[in-house]
């Protein structure tokens, strides 16, 4: 009853932030929007036993990522409103047609078992400990090459940061990505 | 009435469909951007719920390393973003037609 009510409450607000996001004029109100969404999908996750995965979600996503994302709005500047004319023909009603595609083929698809798996009476609560020895013992490889990524994509970032147009190489420019 | 997998993965589903529906509606760079972030939401949403219904935790180790990935991602992408603007002064991509033919 209470994940019920829940459930309602979170998909409503998970929903209005989606649409927030994607609606609206205002890149900040889309980047609230977003945060709206990504704070209902974290309570998703403790309704699903998922705990941890949800802490990391409040912590990397709508407190790094978010913050990042404003950080950029800000620089690239948000008074300039955007032109709303599209200029592909068809482009508007063909996607619409098929995102309404999409969207029914997945639903449809989410109907058959050999889509969602049998259904198994224990649920995994994924406290820190569990996750933990899941994924330094199964997972180890994989972990430690998700270090190796973070690491080039922000020396990626502070290359891209640091070139500039007149003077290639440039070194004391600010780079607000590579301290994230 | 209980909540069960299938609820989570058809709002995952929805939102998966918003998210794409960004991508491909809108021309500002940021908001396509966080239209991505809304479909890798969508996916985890998916993953955390189908784990729960399977009883297993590889749907959560599996969201950890989309998180990761798309944390990555997003570094990258609002640098190119940054860089972009700097030398164009324009957020919109369909102003970046200099590889045109």
């Amino acid at each position: 009853m209470v994940e019920l009510v829940l459930f309602v409450i979170f998909a409503l607000a998970a929903l209005l932030g989606a649409v927030t996001t994607v609606w609206a004029r205002n890149p900040v109100y889309s980047a609230l929007g977003l945060m709206l969404t990504l704070f209902s999908v974290a309570v998703f996750y403790v309704s699903n036993g998922a705990h941890f995965v949800a802490a990391v979600q409040v912590i990397v996503y709508a407190g790094a990522v978010m913050t990042l994302f404003l950080f950029v709005i800000m620089l690239v500047g948000v008074d300039r409103s955007e032109d709303r004319r599209e200029n592909l023909p068809v482009q508007r009603p063909l996607a619409l047609a098929l995102l309404a595609l999409f969207g029914a083929g997945v639903l449809v698809a989410g109907r058959f078992v050999w889509v969602t798996g049998e259904e198994f009476p224990g649920a995994a609560i994924g406290t820190v400990e569990r996750l933990g020895s899941d994924l330094f013992r199964r997972w180890v490889l994989p972990f430690e090459l998700t270090a190796l990524l973070l690491i080039i994509a922000a020396a990626g970032a502070i290359a891209l940061g640091m070139f500039r147009r007149g003077e290639e190489g440039g070194g004391e420019d600010e780079d607000e990505e590579g301290a994230a | 009435m209980t909540v069960t997998a299938g609820w989570y993965l058809a709002l995952a589903a929805v939102i998966f469909v918003i998210g794409a529906g960004g991508m491909l509606l809108r021309r500002n760079a940021l908001v396509m951007f966080m239209s991505v972030e809304l479909m890798l939401n969508a996916a985890n949403l998916s993953f955390v719920a189908a784990g729960r219904q399977l009883g297993l935790l590889d749907g959560q180790a599996a969201v950890f390393f989309v998180m990761v990935v798309a944390a990555a991602e997003v570094v990258v992408g609002l640098a190119i973003i940054v860089a972009v603007f700097r030398r164009r002064a324009t957020a919109s991509v369909d102003e970046l037609s200099g590889l045109k033919g």
